[in-house]
């Protein structure tokens, strides 16, 4: 076991590093290959060719990609100095880059969105394993009735619905038709717990209809697949009460599928996030990378695919972790 | 000596159903009367078991023999109620100590289930979960019919492992399925089948997926255990060698219908059904290689759906219209001779010339 987590942790942090050097390639080239100094988008438009000189200079923008990925790495260790216009700024450790269009580092900028992602995450993906595990699990003992099939519409709309769609929808009849939600500016959960739920509501459901339906799916598609199991057979003939046969034994075996997936889903959900964020003006992750792009916001572009990518890969330890927990058959191997 | 008052029970039980001449009170400990299971499917009704009777005391083992597909499974699973009444139609009865469990109800039957019938099943891999571990497993098994406490019933479930031959059960307890090679699971299987002490055992081909030399012991232990506790077995396989040394009386069965009923003895000394010689000549035996298999049963089981008409064998049998008899129109019933039911045309007296003079000699 201990050997087991020891695996996952070396090969999580290899992979990190992998992600990183070529997260860090990609933006050194990119601005490279589109024919565009880098340094041009720290200065202002009307810069002279010497200020972005200059400015390349003193940001290490004129030296070698590794040198410049070291520096990087050093400054998430040790932070790090940069020398900007007359006076230095300083970006303590873990410096993850500095953004000069925010004048802060990129990383308390990250720290500052992270509470509104995490809760639309957390708040998204309770309703979407509630719902969906039980939609799916009705559906699959219920199979070929009529409240079966329309679940399965239901999900097979959740699905194909996009959430600009779902969100502006939701958003035009609960908020600016009905009035039953509040539209205005995000609230924190310390200043007013219920503003900042009811502000959050429509995004949790939203985001949760797009995830819910694929568990639906999942999880009958598993239940069929286990009740016709011989264990399961097994159970009853031993005597154990139906429901019992259901809620454990079926029930254990359906949850491995699902903790992979949910694992892999709380991983991209920054991505979900993005749209969801934006639809309904939450002032989270996705939108602080929203607002990077459009202001050419290098750092923070970095900063944030980053950070998207440590997400998966700890989502992904986690479950592998959950995995050797749920099959003692992975856990003894 | 053995199968008492088998020959009142058959001509009594070997009526078509309508016959109206069932006694109404079971005499044996088991008294499957009738019984039917049919499926309904997009493609037609599957009648997996058709007019199936047969008797069985305590202390006494059946052996269910049959091709793949004669519905031994499905009879099984039909004793312990395990057809869901959406897809599956079950009629006739099947008494166990007096009390007629396809008109009990579902939760009177699921409160026998485990406790006073059991059931091994085939592949003890896939049958017990792989998520738990093998006393966890047995502990429940025990707790569903037992008001005890957790320490209680991990004690018995150790006690259950080392009795069924596993060796340091206290330690094995806490292993799972996947850990234990398939003997021993098989092993494990059948403690957690007996530790309700059942009085019915019922056994689906126990030892198909197991070696030879495996097989043997878990037989053994089978028996064993049956004497030990004074249980009735139902022992089902598609290899008469299984049964051979095991089974007081054997049933043949054939697209969902006995073909053959008798005891043991008469089954292997004088057999009387086509079907039943070819099994027989088809019983791998030390002495003959494989290949010289004497009267192989030719052709494929037939469907469940559209089952030939007339004798449901007439398709395979070599002795198909022998001597005018109508194999292809009139279905053949069961009840003839006196300690034997045999479903075929053939005359007894001929069946047995057939059998002492033509087939006998090269088995
Ligand atoms: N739930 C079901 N629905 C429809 N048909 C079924 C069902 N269960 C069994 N059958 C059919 O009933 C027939 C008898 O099956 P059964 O499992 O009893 O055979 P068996 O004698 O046990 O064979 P084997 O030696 O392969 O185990 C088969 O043709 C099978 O396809
Ligand atoms: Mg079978």
């Amino acid at each position: 076991m201990i050997n087991y987590i020891l695996r996952r942790v070396v090969t999580s942090v290899v992979l990190m590093i992998i992600i990183s050097v070529v997260t860090f390639g990609v933006f050194f080239m990119v601005p490279k290959l589109a024919g565009t100094n880098p340094a041009e988008l720290y200065v202002g438009k009307s810069a002279t060719p010497a200020d972005v000189a200059a400015t390349a200079r003193k940001l290490g923008l004129d030296q070698p990609v590794y040198v410049q990925y070291g520096r990087f790495v050093k400054g998430i260790v040790a932070g790090r100095d940069f020398n900007s216009g007359p006076s230095k700024t300083h970006c303590p450790a873990p410096c993850f880059g500095y953004s000069f269009r925010n004048d802060r580092p990129v990383f308390p900028l990250l720290l500052d969105r992270l509470p509104v992602t995490i809760s639309l995450a957390i708040g998204a993906s309770i309703i979407w394993l509630i719902g969906g595990v039980l939609a799916g699990v009705i559906s699959a003992l219920r199979r070929g009735s009529i409240l079966d099939r329309s679940m399965m519409i239901l999900a097979l709309a959740g699905v194909s619905l996009p959430i600009y769609f779902t969100g502006l929808l939701a958003q035009l009849i609960f908020v600016h038709n009905l009035h039953w939600l509040p539209g205005g500016e995000y609230v924190n959960f310390r200043d007013n717990p219920i503003g900042w739920a009811s502000k959050l509501l429509l995004g949790w459901i939203t985001l949760a209809l797009l995830y819910a339906a694929t568990y639906a799916r999942l999880t009958r598609a598993t239940m069929l697949e286990t009740v016709s199991e011989d264990y399961i057979r097994t159970a009853r003939a031993k005597g154990l009460r139906e429901r019992v046969v259901i809620g454990k034994h079926a029930m254990r075996s359906v949850l491995t599928p699902i903790v992979t997936i949910f694992g892999l889903d709380i991983g991209q959900l920054l991505g979900g996030a993005i749209l969801t964020e934006s639809v309904f003006g939450l002032p989270g992750i996705g939108r602080l990378s929203i607002d990077a792009v459009n202001t050419k916001d290098l750092p923070v572009v970095l900063g944030v695919t980053l950070f998207g990518a440590l997400f998966i890969v700890v989502a992904n330890f986690v479950v592998d972790l959950l995995y050797a927990v749920i099959d003692p058959r992975v856990r003894l191997a | 000596m053995k199968g008492k008052g088998m020959a009142t029970d058959l001509l009594a039980s070997g009526q078509p159903a309508s016959g109206g001449s069932r006694p109404s009170a079971p005499r044996s400990f088991l008294d499957v009367r009738d019984l039917r299971i049919h499926f309904n499917t997009d493609d037609g009704v599957v009648k997996a078991v058709d007019g199936l009777s047969f008797q069985l005391d305590r202390g006494k083992t059946l052996g269910i023999v049959g091709e793949s597909g004669s519905g031994k499974s499905v009879t099984s699973l039909g004793i312990l109620g395990l057809h869901r009444h959406s897809k599956a139609r079950v009629s006739g009865e099947v008494w166990l100590d007096g009390e007629d469990l396809i008109a009990a109800s579902d939760e009177r039957v699921r409160a026998l289930r485990g406790q006073r019938i059991a059931m091994i099943f085939q592949d003890p891999l896939t049958a017990m979960h792989p998520y738990f571990t093998v006393g966890a497993q047995i502990i429940e098994a025990y707790r569903v019919h037992n008001n005890v406490s957790k320490k209680v019933a991990r004690q018995r479930a150790i006690d259950m492992l080392g009795r069924v031959g596993i060796p340091q059960p206290a330690r094995r307890v806490d292993d799972y399925p996947h850990q234990f090679s398939g003997g021993m699971r098989q092993r494990a299987m059948i403690a957690m089948a007996l530790v309700n002490n059942p009085e019915l055992l019922i056994a689906d081909e126990p030892t198909t997926a197991l070696d030879v030399t495996v097989q043997a012991q878990i037989l053994d232990l089978i028996r064993d255990l049956q004497e030990e506790f004074h249980s009735a077995v139902i022992m089902i396989t598609h290899d008469l060698g299984v049964v051979a040394e095991l089974a007081d009386d054997i049933l043949v069965m054939y697209g969902g219908k006995a073909v053959e009923y008798g005891t043991a003895e008469t089954i292997f000394r004088r057999p009387e059904h086509p079907y039943a010689w070819g099994l027989l000549g088809s019983m791998p035996r030390v002495d003959r290689d494989v290949r010289d298999r004497l009267i192989p049963v030719k052709g494929t089981p037939p469907s469940l759906i559209n089952l030939p008409s007339g004798c449901a064998f007439h398709p395979r049998c070599p002795y198909v219209g022998y001597n005018g008899i109508p194999c292809r129109t009139e279905i053949p019933t069961l009840a003839e001779g006196s300690d034997h039911g045999v479903a075929c045309h053939i005359p007894p007296a001929e069946r047995q010339r057939i059998f002492s003079e033509d087939i006998a000699p090269a088995l």
